[in-house]
């Protein structure tokens, strides 16, 4: 691999810039492969990269259907927190923002990690209640929130002027998540990709999967892509909204529902929020980013939906949300907006697990599934490579379902 | 903004429905006549179709009535007006 430092880029400047190597391979298609990931996105990629690192797995291939880094990990809002309620839950995430926090150094990629904290302004005593409880369970396991006053709320956030005592909703306090962070969503899948690629996996790009294979024992023993059939020991699929789809040709079935979430960015401000702001009362977060873009984020649609567009009225109550808090940004323009295609567990916890079929994992239901990225791919490359559960992702397995021993974490969205 | 057709209230917007999720078989009377996992089965599992699924709505800024209708998950499109009311 090409190492990136400030040698390489003044090296590279004599050359203006013509030589340097491709951050990938594009290799030729392989009959077989020890391991097929389906989807190169953030969770995939991630799990390539874990596998050939920490398991020294490396006849691995990721199978994309589109590009690289297309879907939901181009699709969300860049947040990174572990303000979670369930003993289940706070461990996974508090690892995830550990491996982020030396994600960069460890790739040698600049994701453009910014720590810059989370601030809840809070609006209801039920919700305030819910938090601390929250900060309490969150405390039993190193990560970090704190309770803040109406002023020095204000005084944090500067544009905060909505929510006064004659408003509907009156401001009643905040919540510190000094913990939270943003960081570059593009680069996570790039740098997981440009290291998982070093220690020998291949990425193939333009690969759609269209059927999974059973063999007469019904394990799996490979899939069926539009390039051709591909044969693995052990298949796992990271494809968010499509799982159930994928699933579905291999007859196996899955307590997961499809949802469109969405969000926009407005046009580019002066610095004028350093942290990110949610507003659970509301049901709207947003931040600024480092171009001066605001990223807005609301609730997802409510009926099942595949398509990555957004609703005008998802979007018309997003923004009224927003200006209850914010009426100064009335007149501010949106540039842009988007939307993914998610799929959300029965019990609205992911899965990281096992299948009925041997050989076949899944690891879906990431409902903001960007913050879990490094967590996620960690523990699905242990369960790939080990057939058993490593103990941070040990509650997010199918089998809780068994006994409808679910996972209810009110934590999954930000609010 | 999808407008749906209400059975009793005609075309209305999105906004004055609350969704129900996809219709399924009628609730069993006798829920212990299942075995175990076909009753687990009953309670998690969904349809999730990539293209037409059976939903129903409940059009609770409105008559308050529950309904289903067909609608495409990929391109949103309704197919099948609201033809089957729910007590």
């Amino acid at each position: 691999m090409q190492n990136y430092s400030v040698f390489s880029l003044a090296r590279n400047a004599l050359s203006n810039h013509q030589n340097w190597r491709q951050a990938w391979r594009s290799p030729p298609l392989k009959k077989h492969y020890d391991v097929l990931i389906i989807g190169a996105g953030g969770h995939g990629l991630a799990t390539a990269y874990y596998l050939a690192k920490n398991h020294g797995i490396q006849n691995v291939a990721v199978l994309e259907k589109g590009w690289l880094g297309g879907g939901n990990i181009a699709r969300n809002t860049v947040t990174i927190r572990s303000n979670y309620m369930r003993d289940e839950s706070i461990p996974f995430y508090v690892k995830s923002l550990e491996l982020y926090e030396k994600l960069s150094q460890e790739l040698n990629y600049n994701l453009m990690y910014s720590k810059r904290g989370m601030i809840d302004v809070v609006q209801t005593y039920p919700k305030l209640r819910e938090l601390k409880r929250r900060m309490l369970a969150m405390h039993l396991h190193g990560s970090t929130y704190e309770p803040i006053g109406v002023s020095e709320l204000r005084r944090r956030i500067s544009p905060l002027t909505g929510g006064d005592l004659e408003s509907r909703l009156p401001i009643i306090g905040g919540m510190v998540h000094t913990d939270a962070a943003v960081c570059r969503h593009d680069a996570v899948a790039w740098g997981y990709a440009r290291g998982a690629d070093d220690r020998g996996v291949e990425i193939h790009q333009n690969t759609g999967v269209q059927k999974l294979l059973r063999g007469s024992d019904g394990s799996i023993t490979g899939v069926v892509t539009d390039r051709g059939k591909i044969t693995a020991n052990k298949v796992a699929l990271s494809v968010s909204g499509h799982t159930t789809t994928v699933a579905e040709t291999i007859g196996l079935r899955l307590p997961l529902r499809t949802f469109n979430l969405t969000a926009f960015v407005s046009e580019p401000l002066k610095p004028l929020i350093d942290v990110i702001v949610n507003c659970p009362d509301l049901g709207v977060y947003l931040s600024q980013s480092d171009k001066g873009e605001l990223v807005i984020g609301g609730a997802p649609d409510s009926g099942q939906s595949f398509r990555r567009d957004i609703k005008q009225n998802v979007f018309e109550e997003s923004v009224r949300s927003m200006l209850e808090l914010f009426p100064s940004f009335k007149r501010v323009k949106l540039l842009r907006q988007w939307g993914g295609a998610l799929d959300i567990a029965h019990d609205a916890t992911p899965i990281i697990s096992k299948t009925d079929i041997p050989g076949l994992f899944v690891s879906a239901g990431w409902w903001g599934g960007f913050k879990a990225i490094p967590a996620g791919g960690l523990t699905l490359a242990h369960l790939i490579a080990n057939n058993e559960q490593h103990p941070l992702s040990e509650p997010f397995s199918l089998k809780r379902f068994d006994h409808l021993d679910f996972v209810l974490e009110p934590a999954t969205t930000a609010h | 903004m999808l407008v749906i057709h209400c059975p009793f209230c005609g075309p209305r917007n999105e906004s004055e429905f609350i969704n129900g999720g996809p219709a399924r078989e009628k609730r069993a009377d006798n829920p212990n006549a299942y075995a175990d996992a076909d009753w687990i089965d009953y309670l998690i599992e969904a349809p999730n179709p990539l293209g037409p699924v059976t939903e129903k709505w409940w059009h609770v800024m409105g008559c308050s009535m529950w309904f289903s209708i067909q609608r495409n998950t990929l391109t949103h499109e309704i197919l099948d007006y609201a033809n089957k009311t729910h007590d």
